[in-house]
C-alpha cells in the first residue's frame, strides 16, 4: 500500500522580494524613472547638478582662500596680487580677519569678556527652557525674559559698578542683531496679549483703538515703521532730547513685531471654545484670572509655532536697520566691502555668504525647533 | 449671604458695590484709554510744533509743488529734476507697483512649480525643491537683494566690454552688462491702436464663447472647442489685423553712446537685483502655501474622481485645485502684501520705489512728518484694495463649496 499522501520535510527557501521592489534598481525605478516625463525630468536635474555643483564646490571650498592677513592674498597677477590670471574662488582669509568685527562690531576689544558673558548666560538659560524634560520653566523664563536683559542692559552698556561706559554707536555685529531681535521678542509677547485681548475685548473704544494700532503697522513696511521711530521719535518728544540711536531702532522693531504677535495671539484665543469663557464665569473667576488660568494658558499653546515663525521673521527683519545706518550683522559685512584693507572682486559675494549662513543657522535652527514643538503638543492632544 | 437672602425672601437683591458693576467699570477703562491717547497725541504734537519752531521749519504738504532737483534713475512717465516732489513721489509710485507686480507674477509661478514639485513622486525633484525652500526661507530678503545687487550682477561685463563686443559683432542687439540690460525698444506706428482694438475685442469675444460654451456643454453635454477658439480669437486675430494695417511696429535699437549705451530699452541692476530677490525670496513661502493647499485636500476626493473616469489631468483641474484654492488663497493674501511691503527694501539698493524717492525728499525739504504719513497712507491703502480683491476672490472661490 504506497502512501499517497506527501509530507515535506524541509522548508522551501524563501524567495527574494521581486526585484522591482527592494533592490536599488527598484528604488530607482520607482522614485526616479516612474514615467517617461518623470525620467527626463530627472536626466535634466542630474545635468543641472553636474554642471552647476562642482563649479560651486570648488568656488567655495578648493579654490578658496583661507589665509592671509591683507587683500594681496585674494587678488590675481594682474590685479597686484600673487593668484594666477582668471582666479575666482571665495576669500575665507577677509572672513577669518574681520570675524571678531562681524561677531561684536566696534565694540571695545579690551572689553571684549562683556558681550561673551552675556552670551554664556543666555546660552546657560535658553537651552534647559527649550529642553521640555528640565524642570522650573516659569523660573527660567522669569531669568531669561526679564532678568537676563537687565544683566545685559548693565553689563554691555557699563557706566556703572565701575564698568567702562561703552556707547551703543560702538555696537555692532551678530550682537546687535541678536540684542535688537532679543528685546522685540521679550517686549512683543506681552504687549501683544494686551493688544489682542483688547482687540477681542467688548469695550468699543479700546477695541478700535487696538484694531487702528494693528492694521496700521501690518499695514506699511517695517523700513517706515523704522524711519519713524528714527526721525519723528526725536521730533516727538520733549525739545532738545537725544534719544539714543539703538533705543530708537529698538522701539521701532518692538512696535512692528507687537502688531504681528497681536495677530498670531488672537488667532489663538478665537480657537478656544467659547465652554471654555463660560465656565471661567460660572467659576466666578474675574476677567484678569479667567485669562491667565484658563484661556490664555491654552491659547498661546496653540500657536507656539506661530509665535516662533514670529520670531524667525523678526529676527530676519532686524537685518532692515541697515537702511537707518545702524550696524547689525549684515550692515556690518557691507560696510566692510569699502574697507580698504579688503577691496577685492570676490569680498563682496564672500561676505554675504557668510552673513546669509550665520543668518540661515539660527532660523533653520528655530524652525526645526517650532516643527519639533509642534509635534511634541500634536501627540499631546490626540489622547 | 446672597443664597441666604434669597432663602429668608428678604425683598431687596443684595448690594454690590459700584466698584463691581461691569457697566460702569467698561466706561471707566474707555474713559482712561481716550484720556491716554489724547495726552499722548497732544504731547507728541506740542513737542513737534515747539521743535520745528526751533529748526525754523513749518509743517503741511505746500512743498508738495516745489521743484524736486533731483534724477530719478527709472521712470515710467515724463520726470525731470525740474518736476515737482508730488511728481517725483508719482514715480516712486509706479516703480513700487511695477517691481511689486512683477515680483507678484513670478513669484507666484515660481511657488506654485516647486510647492508642487516638492510633492512630486520623483525623489530628485522633490529634494531639489526642499533644498530652495529651505535655503530662501531663512535668509533675509535684504541679504538676497544685496547678493544679486553686490554679488552678481555687479560681476557681469562692464559698459566697455560690450562696446568692444559690438564692433566685433555690430548686428547684436541684446546685452547684458553691470549696468543693465539692454534691448531693442519697439515703436508704435500709426495703425498699432488698431492692433490693439483687435486684441481687446479678443479677450472680451473669447469670454462671452467660454460662457456660451459652458452654458452648451450644461445644455448638450458636448463641450465646444474652447482652447482653440480662445487662441484664435485672441492671439490670431491681432496678428492678422496687424499685418493687414502694414506692420505698424519699429525697433529702437540701444547703440553705443559716449559713458552709456543710448536709445532702446534697458532694465537696471537695481530693478533686477530687487526683482529677482523679491520673486525667489515670496516664492518660498508660497511654495510651502501651495504644498500645503494641496495636501489639504483629501485623498477620497482624488480617488472619487478616478472612480468617475476622469483623467488625471482632469481631477487635478476639475477636482483637487479648486479645493486647494480655498485653502491656499487667504495665506497666499499676505504674502503678496509681504512681497509688496518688502519691496520698500529698493532704497538699499538705489532703486527709486516710493520709500527711497521720500527718504530722499525726506533728507532735502525735512518734511518728515509728511512723508511718512504718505508713505503710510499709500501702502495702507495698497494693503487694502489688495486685501480687498483677494477677500473677493476668495468668497468667489468658497461659493465652490457645497
Amino acid at each position: 500500500m504506497s502512501d499517497i499522501s506527501y509530507v515535506r520535510e524541509r522548508f522551501i527557501p524563501a524567495e527574494s522580494p521581486p526585484i522591482s521592489d527592494a533592490s536599488a534598481y527598484g528604488w530607482i525605478r520607482r522614485n526616479l524613472f516612474a514615467s517617461w516625463s518623470d525620467s527626463v525630468l530627472t536626466i535634466v536635474a542630474i545635468l543641472a547638478i553636474l554642471y552647476y555643483l562642482p563649479p560651486a564646490i570648488d568656488w567655495l571650498f578648493l579654490s578658496a582662500v583661507w589665509t592671509g592677513t591683507d587683500r594681496t592674498a585674494c587678488l590675481t597677477v594682474d590685479q597686484g596680487g600673487a593668484l594666477p590670471t582668471g582666479w575666482s574662488g571665495a576669500c575665507w582669509a577677509y572672513v577669518g580677519d574681520r570675524f571678531v568685527q562681524f561677531m561684536f562690531g566696534s565694540y571695545p576689544r579690551d572689553q571684549l569678556w562683556r558681550p561673551l558673558l552675556v552670551a554664556a548666560v543666555f546660552v546657560a538659560l535658553l537651552v534647559p527652557f527649550l529642553i521640555p524634560r528640565v524642570p522650573r520653566k516659569g523660573l527660567n523664563a522669569l531669568l531669561l525674559l526679564v532678568g537676563l536683559p537687565i544683566f545685559a542692559y548693565i553689563l554691555l552698556l557699563g557706566g556703572r559698578f565701575g564698568l567702562r561706559h561703552v556707547e551703543t554707536s560702538l555696537w555692532g555685529g551678530l550682537m546687535v542683531t541678536l540684542i535688537l531681535s532679543f528685546v522685540g521678542i521679550v517686549i512683543s509677547l506681552p504687549a501683544g496679549i494686551l493688544l489682542a485681548l483688547g482687540r477681542r475685548s467688548q469695550m468699543p473704544i479700546l477695541k478700535t483703538a487696538c484694531i487702528v494700532f494693528i492694521e496700521l503697522i501690518r499695514g506699511v513696511p517695517l523700513i517706515t515703521v523704522l524711519f519713524m521711530a528714527s526721525v519723528l521719535l526725536p521730533l516727538f518728544l520733549e525739545p532738545g532730547n537725544n534719544i539714543d540711536k539703538f533705543l530708537r531702532a529698538l522701539i521701532g522693531v518692538s512696535i512692528f513685531a507687537s502688531a504681528y504677535m497681536a495677530e498670531v495671539i488672537r488667532g489663538g484665543l478665537q480657537a478656544i471654545p467659547k465652554g471654555q469663557y463660560e465656565a471661567a464665569d460660572a467659576l466666578g473667576l474675574n476677567y484678569f484670572h479667567k485669562m491667565t488660568f484658563i484661556v490664555l494658558p491654552q491659547a498661546i499653546k496653540l500657536v507656539i509655532p506661530g509665535i516662533v515663525n514670529t520670531f524667525i521673521g523678526m529676527f530676519k527683519d532686524t537685518s532692515l536697520v541697515t537702511i537707518i545706518s545702524m550696524y547689525d550683522l549684515l550692515g556690518v559685512v557691507k560696510a566692510s566691502f569699502g574697507d580698504s584693507g579688503w577691496i577685492t572682486p570676490v569680498t563682496p559675494l564672500t561676505g554675504l555668504i557668510f552673513a546669509g549662513f550665520v543668518f540661515w543657522l539660527f532660523c533653520f535652527g528655530m524652525s526645526r525647533y517650532s516643527a519639533f514643538v509642534e509635534r511634541r503638543l500634536d501627540t499631546g492632544h490626540k489622547r | 449671604m446672597a443664597i441666604a437672602d434669597a432663602r429668608t425672601g428678604s425683598g431687596d437683591p443684595p448690594k454690590v458695590s459700584l466698584l463691581y458693576n461691569p457697566a460702569l467699570r467698561s466706561y471707566v477703562y474707555q474713559i482712561v484709554t481716550i484720556v491716554v491717547i489724547a495726552w499722548v497725541i497732544w504731547y507728541a504734537w506740542h513737542n513737534a510744533s515747539q521743535n520745528l519752531a526751533r529748526a525754523n521749519m513749518t509743517a503741511g504738504f505746500g512743498f508738495l509743488n516745489s521743484r524736486a532737483g533731483f534724477d530719478v534713475a527709472q521712470s515710467l512717465i515724463a520726470y525731470s529734476s525740474d518736476s515737482t516732489y508730488f511728481r517725483a513721489l508719482q514715480v516712486g509710485l509706479i516703480n513700487t507697483l511695477v517691481v511689486s507686480a512683477a515680483g507678484i507674477v513670478t513669484a507666484t509661478i515660481v511657488g506654485l512649480l516647486v510647492g508642487i514639485g516638492r510633492l512630486s513622486q520623483n525623489w530628485l525633484i522633490a529634494r531639489l525643491c526642499t533644498v530652495y525652500v529651505e535655503i530662501f526661507r531663512n535668509i533675509p530678503p535684504l541679504l538676497v537683494i544685496f547678493f544679486w545687487y553686490l554679488g552678481v550682477l555687479a560681476l557681469l561685463p562692464s559698459i566697455r566690454t560690450i562696446f568692444q563686443h559690438l564692433e566685433e559683432n555690430p548686428d547684436a542687439v541684446f546685452f547684458i552688462s553691470n549696468r543693465g540690460i539692454y534691448m531693442p525698444a519697439p515703436v508704435f506706428g500709426e495703425g498699432f491702436g488698431y492692433v490693439l482694438t483687435a486684441f481687446a475685442i479678443g479677450i472680451v469675444a473669447a469670454i462671452a464663447f467660454a460662457i456660451w460654451a459652458n452654458a452648451r456643454q450644461r445644455a448638450t453635454g458636448k463641450r465646444p472647442p474652447v482652447l482653440m477658439v480662445s487662441l484664435g480669437l485672441i492671439v490670431l486675430m491681432p496678428v492678422v489685423v496687424f499685418l493687414f494695417a502694414g506692420m505698424p511696429l519699429s525697433l529702437d535699437y540701444a547703440i553705443p553712446g559716449s559713458f552709456n549705451m543710448r536709445g532702446g530699452m534697458s532694465i537696471g541692476p537695481e530693478f533686477l537685483a530687487l526683482f529677482l530677490a523679491l520673486s525667489l525670496y515670496t516664492a518660498s513661502f508660497i511654495a510651502e502655501i501651495v504644498r500645503a493647499g494641496i495636501r489639504g485636500v483629501a485623498k477620497g476626493q482624488t480617488e472619487a474622481s478616478y472612480a468617475l473616469g476622469l483623467r488625471p489631468g482632469q481631477t487635478t483641474r476639475l477636482v483637487v485645485l479648486p479645493q486647494a484654492l480655498r485653502i491656499i488663497i487667504p495665506p497666499l493674501t499676505s504674502q503678496y502684501l509681504n512681497l509688496i511691503k518688502n519691496s520698500s527694501l529698493a532704497v538699499a539698493v538705489g532703486y527709486a520705489d516710493l520709500v527711497a524717492v521720500g527718504g530722499t525728499i525726506l533728507n532735502q525739504a525735512g518734511k518728515a512728518i509728511e512723508i511718512i504719513a504718505i508713505w503710510m497712507l499709500v501702502y495702507v491703502s495698497i494693503s487694502l484694495v489688495t486685501s480687498l480683491f483677494m477677500n473677493w476672490f476668495n468668497a468667489k472661490m468658497a461659493l465652490v463649496e457645497r
